[in-house]
């Protein structure tokens, strides 16, 4: 697991060549988790259009929630009905993302440690974490995220933006740090079974935070606000790279701001899950 | 009658095993609601004081939301349906073929006492959350508003649970039940005054709302407690929503007989 930090002073040749040794050896394991997936997946057709089918509907629900707000008003703070379609795009975006590559797996953790099987993963010689993570991919969730683009990219047209390659590229690398703040959150939550075993609740309760990352800001004050920017950062999430891309930013903090949280939150999470599997105590029978 | 109490005390007691779990779900439940009631007060900031959406003032709304969860937490299925899909995927029922008890008043038994759980973790959070708001809570319309708001309450939760049972009967015919529940909540969450009050859509809307069992299953008694419904529409709202019930319970019992028949008890 801590293999990395293991030669502190390497020489400088060794020390690159052993990290792309590292690299290639990780992605070429990555490859293999992903044919896994693909194979799980195309076993349940079926399952996995029907899992569509459901996301498109959540999806089309939240937006008529939005349709119903916007019968009876112009805008919220100062964000019109287009712009939040827009931010309700790149949200359900970056929860689509995050889903197909870290969901099932962080949801999957407290079973492991039920189960015990958790103890096959820590005996392989790769980083636990790595393989926790990212062993399964929900392919489904990329079709998602693409009708996620397509609704932003109708959201543009109708604010006649015309973003620049630069916005576009800033949009994508915030939407990373979301992603990157989605996964340290729930990873972080869900190596809580380590201590409660059943931890499904409180996986389940981050579903509830998503429901915040798309609404807009401007709504929130007080105290609220305070903790969902800087304690749990939902409202950076999706409300900063919308904001870059629809030209409502004035100055570059809240960029910073969220970027800042990404690597914060990752730290936290990466903190968490020591402290928590030096608790672990093996549960097979 | 007495083996079912054993039922739902024993019921209780399972569930008190997960009362951090209870707990977890109640407080992170308020989230989203707070974030909604912000939204809320934005628009009406927004559209300057005194402000109306629909027929709803801005302590309605904030009341109707209080109290949208709180029949919420008295009525909704939690996993109810997920454990008896389960319980036929297994082969667990076998056991109910074999013994003198009906597993349609099992489940039901077991679903009350999921809720008294609920509801006894749930109550300090909630009651918190209610002081928090009283500038803007309403109390009942009147007396008798609030009695028919506590039969249709009860209404709510047998209809909530039925639909569920009989959802859950899928089990029997398909490996994987979870997208056909998914589906269908996605149209309770909407239809059933969820996310926001049925009569603030448009007129024809809501009127083909009430063409489908789901304003039944949360808005109608929270319509009730507010005054919105009362008199001949309150009379017939209660018996339509009596027939749904009705309804609801032989759709399940006719689905678990066909299943029955087609119940190959695998594993047991």
């Amino acid at each position: 697991m801590k293999s990395e930090t293991r030669n502190p002073k390497p020489e400088e040749t060794g020390h690159a060549s052993r990290i792309t040794r590292h690299a290639s050896r990780y992605l070429s394991i990555y490859a293999a988790l992903w044919k896994n997936s693909v194979a799980r997946e195309m076993g349940f057709k079926g399952n996995f259009l029907l899992w569509i089918v459901v996301e498109l509907l959540w999806f089309g629900l939240q937006l008529s929630f939005i349709g119903v707000l916007y019968l009876h008003t112009e805008h919220i703070g100062t964000w019109t009905k287009w712009q939040v379609v827009m931010l309700i795009g790149a949200s359900h975006f970056i929860q689509q993302i995050f889903q197909a590559f870290f969901l099932i797996n962080c949801t999957n953790l407290s079973e492991l440690v039920r189960s015990g099987k958790l103890d096959f993963l820590l005996l392989l010689p790769v980083n636990t974490r790595f393989v926790v993570s990212l062993r399964q991919v929900d392919l489904g969730a990329f079709v998602n995220a693409g009708s996620a683009v397509a609704l932003m990219a109708y959201a543009a047209r109708q604010l006649h933006l015309a973003p620049s390659v630069t916005q576009v590229l800033g949009f994508l690398g915030l939407c990373i740090a979301g992603v990157a703040i989605h996964y340290s959150l729930m990873f972080l939550l869900a190596s809580i079974s380590f201590w409660t075993v059943r931890a499904q609740g409180i996986v389940w309760g981050y579903y509830n935070l998503f429901n915040i990352a798309r609404m807009p800001d401007e709504a929130f004050r007080g105290l609220f606000k305070i903790v969902f920017t800087f304690a749990i950062p939902m409202l950076l999430v999706s409300n900063v790279p919308v904001r870059l891309l629809a030209d409502k930013i004035e100055s570059p903090r809240p960029i910073l701001l969220l970027l800042a949280m990404s690597v914060v939150c990752f730290c936290v999470s990466e903190w968490g899950w020591r402290t928590s599997v030096r608790r672990y105590t093996s549960a097979s029978s | 009658m007495k083996k079912y109490w054993h039922v739902i005390n024993i019921g209780i007691q399972n569930n008190l095993t997960y009362r951090f779990n209870f707990l977890a779900r109640a407080i992170f439940g308020l989230v989203p609601l707070v974030a909604i009631l912000y939204v809320w007060k934005t628009i009406y900031n927004g559209n300057g004081s005194g402000s109306r959406v629909g027929t709803y003032s801005l302590p309605e709304m904030v009341s109707y939301y209080v109290l949208i969860t709180m029949v919420d937490a008295l009525t909704a299925v939690n996993e109810d349906d997920w454990q008896i899909a389960a319980d036929i995927k297994d082969g667990n029922i076998s056991q109910f073929l074999l013994k003198p008890i009906d597993y349609l008043w099992y489940r039901l038994c077991l679903f009350l006492s999921g809720r008294v759980t609920y509801v006894a973790v749930a109550t300090l959070p909630l009651c918190l959350f209610a002081v928090y708001l009283h500038r803007y809570f309403m109390l009942p319309a009147n007396g008798a508003a609030f009695g028919c708001f506590l039969i249709s309450t009860v209404l709510t939760a047998l209809l909530q649970f039925f639909t569920s049972y009989a959802m859950a009967m899928l089990a029997f015919w398909v490996l994987e039940v979870s997208t056909f529940i998914f589906i269908l909540y996605a149209f309770e969450y909407v239809a059933s005054g969820h996310l926001f009050p049925l009569d603030i859509l448009p007129r024809w809307l809501e009127q083909a709302l009430y063409f489908t069992p789901f304003p039944y299953q949360l808005y109608f008694p929270v319509s009730i407690y507010m005054g919105k419904t009362s008199g001949p529409d309150l009379a017939r709202g209660l018996l339509i929503q009596g027939a749904w019930v009705i309804a609801a319970y032989f759709l399940a019992r006719f689905a678990w007989r066909r299943g029955i028949r087609h119940y190959s008890a695998v594993g047991g």
